[in-house]
C-alpha cells in the first residue's frame, strides 16, 4: 500500500485512456475510513457471535432430543421452520 | 437480441487502493453488469457497494454456503450492498469473483439486482452465495462506489463495468 492511501475514480464522461484518476485521500477521508473499519470489525464480531450462539443452541436442542429431555422454548425455536 | 459491451475495466496498481468509483455512467443502456475480482490486505471480506454515493435503502436476501454450512441471511434499510473479496489470509495471489447484474439502471423504478459470488482458501474453505438485492430509489444510477469495509484493494484487483442493450 502506498504511504498516502489513494482512491481510484473512473470518469466515464472522458475519452478512453483519460478516465482513470488516482487521488490521495484527504485527512477527513482517512479519519472516516478508520472509523468505518472499527464499525465493520465490531459488526463482524457481533455476527460471528450470533451465528455461534445459534449453532450452540441447535447442538443443545439436538443433544436433549437424543437424550429424551425437555427443550427450552428457545431451543425448540431452532427446530421449527 | 442483447448486446453486452464493456464500458471500462480498472486494475488496481502496485500501491493498492482504498476504493474504486465509476462516475458519469452512460445512460444509454438498459442493464448494467459489474464484475469484481478482488483481494484485500485485511482479514475481512466485505466490499460496500453504493450507487450515486447514497447510503440508504439497500436490501438483500442471500443464500450462502460457508464451509461447511449452508444458511440464509437478509437485511433491509442498509447503507450499502455487499460484495466480497479474498482475504489477506487466503491462498496467496487468489482473488474473489463477483458478478452483479443491475436491471433497468437508468429507469425511475427501484433498482433490483442479482449477485453471484465465490471466494475460497486453498480448498479448505469456500464461500459462495447468490443474492437478490434492491436499491429502493428512483434515481437513475449515474455512479457506483466500491469501498472495502477495512483495509485496501491489493494490486491486480479488477472491476469491470458492462452495459447491456436490447435490439
Amino acid at each position: 500500500m502506498a504511504d498516502v492511501p489513494v482512491k481510484i475514480v473512473v470518469d466515464l464522461s472522458k475519452p478512453k485512456g483519460e478516465r482513470e484518476s488516482i487521488i490521495p485521500l484527504t485527512k477527513a477521508e482517512i479519519a472516516e475510513r478508520d472509523a468505518m473499519a472499527v464499525q465493520a470489525e465490531a459488526e463482524r464480531v457481533e455476527q460471528e457471535a450470533a451465528a455461534q450462539a445459534l449453532l450452540d443452541l441447535k447442538a443443545s436442542a439436538k443433544a436433549k432430543l437424543i437424550a429424551g429431555e425437555a427443550l427450552t422454548a428457545e431451543e425448540a425455536e431452532t427446530l421449527v421452520i | 437480441m442483447a448486446v453486452k459491451s464493456l464500458i471500462e475495466t480498472v486494475t488496481v496498481g502496485a500501491g493498492g487502493a482504498t476504493s474504486i468509483e465509476f462516475a458519469a455512467i452512460p445512460q444509454d443502456g438498459v442493464d448494467l453488469v459489474l464484475k469484481v475480482s478482488a483481494r484485500r490486505d485485511a482479514a475481512s471480506p466485505g466490499i460496500e457497494l453504493t450507487f450515486n454515493s447514497d447510503a440508504t435503502d439497500y436490501s438483500h436476501r442471500t443464500l450462502r454456503g460457508i464451509t461447511p454450512n449452508v444458511s440464509s441471511i437478509s437485511g433491509t434499510g442498509n447503507a450499502y450492498f455487499i460484495l466480497f473479496a479474498n482475504l489477506s489470509t487466503n491462498t496467496a495471489n487468489t482473488f474473489s469473483s463477483n458478478a452483479l447484474t443491475i436491471s433497468n439502471y437508468a429507469s425511475s423504478a427501484a433498482k433490483s439486482m442479482s449477485l453471484d459470488v465465490v471466494y475460497e482458501n486453498n480448498a479448505e474453505f469456500g464461500y459462495q452465495s447468490i443474492a437478490a438485492g434492491l436499491w429502493n430509489d428512483t434515481a437513475a444510477i449515474t455512479s457506483l462506489q466500491l469501498v472495502p469495509q477495512s483495509g485496501n484493494f491489493v494490486q491486480y484487483s479488477t472491476a469491470s463495468l458492462y452495459k447491456i442493450k436490447y435490439d
